[in-house]
């Protein structure tokens, strides 16, 4: 039977972290997160499900606790927004390096420094090129309603186990904090981990298990990064995700994501009733990014417009993916403000058809 | 002759199992191979080989994980409270422990000590205080004496503007949460045998989930104290001990 719910972004995701069989969470509070942590701590899903939630005295510990937890095997998730998640990066390196699975939500606000609590998408650099030191990539997934952050959190734990790396939710201000229809899947099975990988305590016949980032050898270096490399290419052959809307017969395309694509969607509608071709692609993966599908577009439109809530990041991926082959251009606002459809069809008037 | 050597009734003192046959790469003389010794004879006689999760630190002890054999993990500088934290969270019936140096647990890691200690999580913290950083070449520690040379210090530590040296197990001792403190010493046969027995209580103690214990052993770093390891041994009797006195710090109440 269907379940529906009205919920809060933020209280989706951690009602998901719940139904997805985690087995802890490890926080400390931020706004505009911290509803995250809250609904856990009232809904005792150590009651429910078994799940530990603990509230850490940092960022920094909340991490690497997740960090312990994802070595014995077992489903860990933290979350915290822009400022918490600087924190977090030195963590998210270890946990890369040591390739274990994590699932790690950031409710993007302005910054940078303490900025603002407003909704933002100023860590999309960070996010997607790696926030924290080394060769390394979190799977980014980026939701675009309350809906989303409910099936991206199974999603995540999912591709954090298939490619043991860490998995990031990208969400933002205004995706944690309003109020949608969810459909709530299934309470799932937490499951007794027995990996090859993972300290679960040392088996009689075989050699201990250790997890590490550490290879103090060049060469055994270049081998792990090696390794972390072909996993990634296969992130990347397997795992992009997109949305299409109305693409097949356009003449101009915008694109943007999370929260942002939502009004430039409308932007969009506003510019097919004023009789222009317009298409939207919303990369629902960040990383890995729709590359493919933008040389694609590229061939078939007269310009791009990425749209975003930060001073232009998503672009620089976009215009990689084009090579040149079409007109790419940007336009946003930061800082926590928010564009409306009305600025997006005037830059799509002025930068992209008329320019 | 060799044959009889290794009859089972000449055996008085073997390898213990819960160490890998890895070559130790400290220094002549260091403390930190007789340390790990002890606590891996306390495995043994415990036989929790098989449930015990350790954590490594940064710092010279950082490939732990190559000696100790039980399962590990490397944590990240100062971050092995909050690693041991998520596994004693998610393993409640592990016994699982941190071997740390000074500078790991008393400087970047203050703050994961202090709090696991005042949440009482209920693991073992090895603490290997030798008053200096060892694997980064001799530079100051928190734990380094006043007037002491390092290479971050080379007239002496100088309190007025590096600050005191930093008493962290007496501090830690006061939190609720630490069920049990001591400070002990290695370099000689009758304390290596008090030290294990304290390590031995202390893991013993997880078994009643009472809270964290804390097992500081003061040691030496011949290598960049640039002494002997003999002279290492009587500067550590002399100057850290009056500093740093062993002993019993928070014994559980009867
Ligand atoms: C974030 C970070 N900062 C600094 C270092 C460099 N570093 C490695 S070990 C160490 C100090 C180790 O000293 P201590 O904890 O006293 O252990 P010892 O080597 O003396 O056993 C430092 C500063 C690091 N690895 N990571
Ligand atoms: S540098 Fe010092 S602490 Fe490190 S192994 Fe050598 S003697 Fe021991």
């Amino acid at each position: 039977m269907k379940e529906l719910r009205l919920m809060k972004g933020n209280e989706a995701l951690a009602e998901a972290a719940i139904r997805a069989g985690a087995d802890a969470y490890f926080g400390y509070p931020i706004t505009p997160q911290s509803e995250v942590i809250e609904y856990l701590m009232a809904n005792k899903p150590e009651d429910r499900t078994g799940m530990v939630v603990l509230q850490a005295e940092s960022e920094v510990a909340a991490i690497n606790m997740v960090y312990g937890a994802a070595g014995c095997g077992k489903k860990a998730v933290t979350s915290s927004s822009s400022p918490g998640i600087s924190l977090k990066q030195e963590g998210l390196s270890y946990i890369a390096g040591a390739e274990l699975p994590c699932v790690v939500v950031n409710v993007v606000r302005g910054g940078p420094g303490l900025g603002t609590i407003q909704p933002s998408q100023s860590d999309y650099f960070q996010s997607v090129k790696g926030g924290g030191h080394g060769d390394y990539k979190l799977i980014v997934l980026a939701p675009s309603s309350v809906q989303e952050s409910v099936d991206y959190m199974r999603l995540a734990f999912d591709l954090a186990f298939k490619y043991r790396n860490p998995v990031m939710i990208q969400s933002d201000g205004i995706i944690g904090q309003m109020m949608e229809k969810v459909e709530l899947f299934e309470q799932q099975k937490r499951v007794e981990p027995d990996y090859e990988w993972a300290t679960i305590g040392k088996k009689k016949d075989k050699p201990a298990t250790f997890v590490t980032s550490l290879q103090l050898q060049a060469e055994e270096q270049e081998k792990v990064n090696l390794r972390l490399q072909k996993k990634y290419r296969e992130v990347e052959k397997n795992e992009v995700r997109f949305e299409k809307v109305q693409c097949d017969d356009a003449e101009y395309l915008l694109t943007a994501f999370g929260s942002c694509a939502r009004i430039t969607r409308k932007a969009m509608e506003m510019a097919r009733a004023k009789g222009y071709k317009v298409g939207m692609l919303r990369p629902q993966t960040l990383y890995p990014f729709p590359t493919e599908e933008f040389n694609k577009m590229a061939e078939q439109v007269k310009g791009i417009l990425t749209v975003e809530m930060n001073a232009g990041q998503m672009v620089e991926d976009v215009k990689l993916s084009v090579c040149g082959k079409t007109k790419v251009e940007y336009f946003g606002r930061f800082g926590g403000m928010i564009p409306s459809p009305e600025e997006i069809l005037n830059a799509l008037e002025q930068k992209i058809i008329g320019g | 002759m060799s044959e009889n050597l290794v009859n089972p009734e000449n055996l008085v003192y073997k390898k213990t199992d819960a160490m890998t046959d890895r070559v130790l790469h400290y220094c002549p003389g260091c403390g930190h191979g007789t340390a790990h010794r002890i606590l891996a004879e306390v495995i043994d006689e415990l036989q929790i080989q098989d449930q015990t999760i350790g954590v490594a630190p940064v710092g010279c002890s950082v490939l732990a994980y190559y000696y100790f054999n039980v399962d590990m993990q490397e944590a990240a500088h100062g971050r092995a409270p909050a690693v041991a934290t998520g596994i004693k969270r998610v393993f409640p019936e592990k016994y699982v422990f941190t071997y740390q140096g000074d500078g790991d647990l008393a400087a970047i890691g203050t703050a994961e000590t202090i709090h696991a200690c005042n949440r009482g999580e209920n693991i073992l913290v090895v603490f290997i205080n030798n008053g200096i950083y060892g694997m980064t070449g001799g530079q100051m520690a928190p734990t380094t004496l006043e007037g002491m040379k390092s290479s971050t210090s080379p007239f002496g530590r100088d309190v007025k503007s590096m600050g005191s040296p930093l008493k962290i197990t007496e501090l830690v001792a006061q939190l609720p949460g630490t069920y049990f403190a001591t400070r002990q010493a290695v370099h000689k046969p009758a304390n290596v045998r008090k030290a294990k027995r304290a390590i031995k209580k202390a893991m013993e103690y997880q078994k009643h989930n009472k809270g964290t214990c804390f097992v500081e052993i003061v040691s030496n770093c011949p290598s960049n104290w640039k002494m002997t390891p003999v002279q290492s041994n009587e500067w550590m009797e002399e100057n850290m001990f009056p500093f740093y006195p062993l002993g019993d710090i928070k014994v559980p109440e009867k």
